[in-house]
């Protein structure tokens, strides 16, 4: 019984002990606040744990059988009182509780634009986030920086105080990309493109790795995040950009292949469009792109119609422009134009107003 | 296991496919390749030679065949379920020991002695077993046994299903043992997340021996769950009405309805994901529109439940041991059933908080996060019943009282976890990681295996005859808790550590010590397995000492089960009993029942059957030869089983009659042994 009263005050130990918690002490605000949470929830919990685990241990003490002083009421089976009490104490709890959530939940959900840099600096609506494009790969992490035009494999670097926008998919199974400094994780999934928002508050270089099992390789699909000052950060993409080599889809098809502890490896170009053929699964030429796929389904699926059409889209990724796309083929369809188009459009920030990563 | 030694794919992915032996060949048998598996290999041959010829020089097969195998009734069956769950205990906790250990190596910095591809497996395995072959036997075999027993019924509704189910249980466990040497298990997971699962990206026969092994089992357990409900719906004693049922028959009640309202689930999203991997369906793959987020629904919402399934017959469980040892009548029965029924509507509506971190909208995750908080208040409201039982009370701590404090010490640490999980953005910083398993080790391991625990001691009088031995019991009880918290609380602080599941390789060693504490841990749990076996054998060898002739080894019994004699007759009760009250044993020994001794009439039972066991046979042959595409042996077996099925249906020689004369002799017999201890 000892030893589940020290475990009962475990919680506590872990709110105050060292440096090594990175959940719990972290360098990025939406980690922070996610900290933050689990030390009020606990807390919030802990008025009901710990009566609970006191009165175990103090009625196994006073009522056992030795002990002929203590009260002794064979038929005592009831208490509306007490009802009362054992039912709405919790209930009260889990309405807090609740209410913090659904607070937390949209506060902190992934796909929301930050709303402040940390608790005492506010977002600045000039700066842009810097974008992201993350793929997990077998078993590695492709980061692409569009902005830059630059790609990385197993390194990501991000400046500190500046909001980072993640794009995230897998050109592979199920992936989570979790990097517990930063943020909290958010699944990779092929053919679909999720999103997560959070920035760095502390330079410095953090662990980032996969936290959804994938195989054989999964236990060194690891890589460094670096937190960098805006110089620093220029001087890391002036590094990259140095390197000779270029991520193209042929470089793609080699990546594909399965590695593990693949090296760090910089890529000084990206080709145009290269993202939207990864969401997509059609970085080969021989694979009608998804979003492609979509609109031929919306256009008249595998009939006459559509196998006229998928002739014509073959080696076409055409959601670029899906609209030109639809007046060309469909004039007659006009006025429902709107739906298709959004039926057919695979990213998110097409439909601006879809929250969920897969727009179908 | 198989380890990739010799082949980068797994052991056993041939494209030259025989026509009759499939995909099966001497690759096939791995554990020619690893040291480990060729020694678990040659113990088990030796354990398997011994074990033969001692039953056939005893002369044992006979009775074996006729008195169990064929055995329809419930208690024999539940007890081939408990001694099922037992076996596969010991391999998913070697499972686990090894984890362990490798685990405890690689965080010191060394390789470890497992590969990626047989670490996989044997966390896959673990999972399985440890869920699907153990705990699932254990509580449906305290369903089985008890149940019947506590509303005064002779048997089950259909007592050859029962038989039935229990054999299509073995045929899942059968083949995840052969998986350990001919081919390999699955390295999926234990849940098999597409599109990992699929063929692209697991093309051996692992994933095949997953799918056969749960979809018979699976198919088991349904038929198990629908015959359950009937028989506390149509087969309770005269005057016990819904409310007057004991708890546990309450929990039954509500874990079965789950059963048949979650496991057709399992089996038909298993059966999607079988057609994706046979005949190029494309359900949950990445490619041809699949949708693998599908599948991690369509799981989950047999998942949860699944999980509710375990923990409320071991809620009843508990809601029998303390009113028992507290001497006292239970505390709020009424809120405890509401409680009970609240939990199983509840575990419905849960289901993805198992992945908060799929990118679901706000508003889905949070309300999926507060359906999941508001478990926790029925929850509650029976762990504080249980305490205001013992309020007042005579509490004895006896070995079942023993386990039962220290679960309800334990479940509350994992309950507040489990709780914090479900608050979206924190499970975004500690989901999948050593915190998550620390938290569902809390309440699987403090809940459901201290619970399964605590019935064993509690109702092994009954089952037997003779109680089992206290010293042994207390060390098992000690070693189980303590091993417990040295091995999941630096889970725990591992988890805040961001350390993530499932890594068989780490990148600090600043880790180790916690992996070495966890070791030390399962190497406490080990002796606490090891003291509950010398428990059982050290009690079969001092039988006559710890022999209990009245019925009631614990002289508190409550409950209808209490009021038989110990082992019961195979027909339970020579008079259907009638129920006044709540805690029908309790009432009759106040106004003072005796039992009547003449007047006996013939009971009508039913006969036992080899069809169980020769149906469920011949399925596992099935399942081997689709798992390794042995299609004309498939083939000829599915019809074998089919027309085997059949063929049953036309057995009319199904039931007889015990003479009331047989009922008279056995009924005198226990009567004059109730009479010796009272002189």
């Amino acid at each position: 019984m000892k030893r589940a009263k020290i475990a009962a005050f475990l919680p506590l130990i872990f709110a105050l002990s060292g440096c090594n918690l990175v959940v719990m002490s972290p360098s990025g605000d939406i980690a922070e606040q996610q900290a933050n949470l689990i030390i009020y929830s606990t807390v919030l919990m802990l008025i009901v744990i710990v009566p609970v685990i006191v009165l175990t241990i103090f009625f196994a003490i006073k009522y056992r059988a030795s002990n002929q002083d203590a009260p002794y009421e064979p038929d005592w089976h009831h208490s509306t009182t007490l009802e009362i009490i054992i039912w709405s104490v919790p209930l009260a709890i889990i309405i807090c509780l609740a209410g913090l959530t659904w607070v937390a939940t949209h506060r902190l959900d992934p796909y929301k634009p930050l709303s402040r840099i940390s608790a005492d600096q506010a977002i600045d609506p000039e700066v842009q986030p810097l974008v992201v494009q993350v793929a997990a790969m077998d078993w590695k992490w492709l980061f692409i920086y569009p902005e830059q035009g630059i790609a990385t494999v197993n390194e990501l670097a991000a400046v500190v105080d500046r909001p980072i926008e993640f794009q995230l998919t897998s050109t592979t199974v199920m992936n989570s990309f979790y990097v517990p400094a930063l943020a909290g994780m958010i699944y990779t999934m092929n053919g679909m493109q999720t999103e997560l928002n959070a920035v760095i508050n502390e330079p410095g270089v953090y662990k980032g790795f996969s936290a959804n099992y994938s195989g054989a390789g999964f236990s060194q699909m690891r890589f460094k995040f670096h937190g960098l000052s805006e110089q620093d950060f220029d001087a890391w993409v002036e590094t990259v950009r140095a390197d000779p080599q270029g991520l193209d889809r042929d470089e793609i098809a080699v990546l594909d292949n399965k590695s593990i502890a693949h090296p760090v490896t910089y890529y000084s170009a990206v080709e145009d469009g290269l993202w939207d053929r990864i969401l997509n699964q059609c970085t080969s030429d021989d694979d009608l792109c998804m979003n492609d796929m979509m609109m031929v389904d919306a256009l008249g699926g595998g009939g006459l119609e559509g196998l006229f059409n998928r002739e014509l889209f073959r080696g076409l990724c055409s959601a670029d422009d899906p609209e030109a796309l639809l007046a060309l083929l469909r004039p007659d369809v006009e006025h429902s134009a709107e739906e298709i188009l959004a039926a057919m459009t695979l990213t998110p920030a097409i439909v601006a107003s879809d929250p969920l990563p897969n727009g179908n | 296991m198989a380890s990739s030694s010799h082949g980068h794919g797994g052991a056993t992915l041939h494209t030259d496919v025989h026509p009759f032996w499939g995909k099966l060949n001497w690759d096939a048998l791995a554990f020619l390749h690893d040291p480990i598996i060729l020694i678990t290999f040659i113990g088990v041959v030796l354990g398997g030679i011994a074990t033969l010829a001692a039953m056939t020089y005893y002369r044992l097969w006979g009775p074996l065949w006729r008195g169990w195998l064929t055995s329809i009734d419930h208690k024999k069956v539940g007890i081939m379920y408990m001694i099922l769950g037992l076996i596969m205990l010991l391999r998913g906790f070697a499972d686990a020991l090894l984890m362990r250990g490798h685990q405890a190596l690689a965080a010191a910095g060394y390789e470890g002695y497992l590969p990626p591809h047989h670490y996989d497996q044997i966390f896959t395995a673990h999972g399985v077993i440890m869920i699907f072959f153990v705990a699932m036997p254990f509580v449906t075999g305290f369903m089985n046994y008890v149940m019947p027993l506590q509303i005064g019924a002779r048997d089950v509704a259909f007592p050859f299903l029962n038989n039935f189910s229990l054999w299509l249980t073995v045929s899942g466990a059968v083949l995840v043992m052969i998986s350990l040497f001919v081919g390999e298990f699955s390295t999926a997971g234990w849940l098999a997340y597409a599109p990992f699962s699929g063929l692209e990206y697991s093309p051996s026969v692992g994933m095949d021996y997953y799918l056969w092994a749960l979809n018979i089992a699976g198919i088991g357990t349904t038929l198990s769950g629908i015959n359950l409900v009937v028989t506390i719906v149509k087969m309770r004693a005269p005057g016990m009405t819904y409310m007057k049922m004991p708890v546990f028959t309450w929990t039954t009640l509500c874990t079965n309805v789950l059963i048949v309202a979650t496991f057709p689930v399992l089996t038909a999203t298993l059966a999607l994901l079988t057609a994706d991997r046979y005949i190029g369906t494309a359900f949950f793959t990445n490619e041809l529109g699949g949708s693998p987020m599908m599948y991690v629904n369509l799981i989950w919402i047999w998942g949860h439940p699944e999980v509710y399934i375990l923990i409320l017959p071991v809620f009843g469980i508990f809601s029998e041991i303390v009113p028992t040892f507290s001497s006292k009548r239970l505390f709020g029965y009424t809120s405890m059933v509401y409680a009970t029924c609240v939990i199983m509507v509840l575990s419905y509506i849960v289901w993805l908080h198992h992945f908060f971190t799929m990118g679901a909208g706000a508003n889905v995750n949070a309300f999926f996060g507060i359906t999941t908080m508001i478990i926790s208040i029925p929850t509650g409201a029976k762990i504080f019943n249980w305490l205001f039982t013992m309020y007042k009370g005579r509490i004895r701590f006896e070995t079942p009282m023993l386990w039962v404090m220290g679960f309800m010490i334990t479940f509350v640490i994992g309950g507040m976890t489990g709780v914090l999980l479900a608050v979206p953005p924190a499970d975004y910083v500690l989901h999948n990681s050593l915190f998550l398993i620390a938290h569902f080790h809390n309440v699987i391991i403090g809940g459901v295996v201290f619970g399964i625990f605590a019935g064993i001691v509690f109702w092994w009088p009954k089952a037997f005859g003779f109680s089992l031995d206290p010293f042994w019991g207390k060390v098992s009880f000690w070693c189980w808790l303590i091993g417990f918290y040295l091995a999941f609380m630096p889970l725990y602080i591992l988890g805040l550590m961001g350390v993530t599941r499932r890594l068989s390789q780490f990148e600090d060693t600043f880790y180790a010590v916690y992996f070495i504490i966890a070791l030390v841990g399962a190497v406490f749990v080990a002796i606490g397995i090891a003291a509950f076996i010398i428990q059982i054998v050290v009690s079969i060898l001092r039988r006559e000492e710890l022999r209990d002739h009245t019925g009631d080894a614990w002289g508190t019994g409550r409950t209808l089960e209490w009021s038989t004699s110990s082992p019961p007759p195979y027909y339970n009760f020579a008079f259907t009993p009638r129920v006044h009250e709540i805690d029908a044993f309790t009432h009759m020994k106040r106004v003072g029942f005796t039992r009547p001794s003449e007047g006996y009439m013939p009971i009508h039972m039913p006969r036992y059957t080899a069809t169980g066991v020769i149906i469920s046979g011949l399925l596992t042959v099935l399942g081997f030869a689709m798992i390794w595409h042995m299609w004309f042996i498939a083939a000829m077996t599915f019809i074998a089983a089919v027309a085997y099925g059949i063929l049953h249906t036309f057995n009319y020689n199904r039931d007889y009659y015990v003479p009331a004369d047989e009922v008279r002799e056995t009924e005198h017999k226990f009567l004059s042994k109730l009479a010796e201890p009272a002189e």
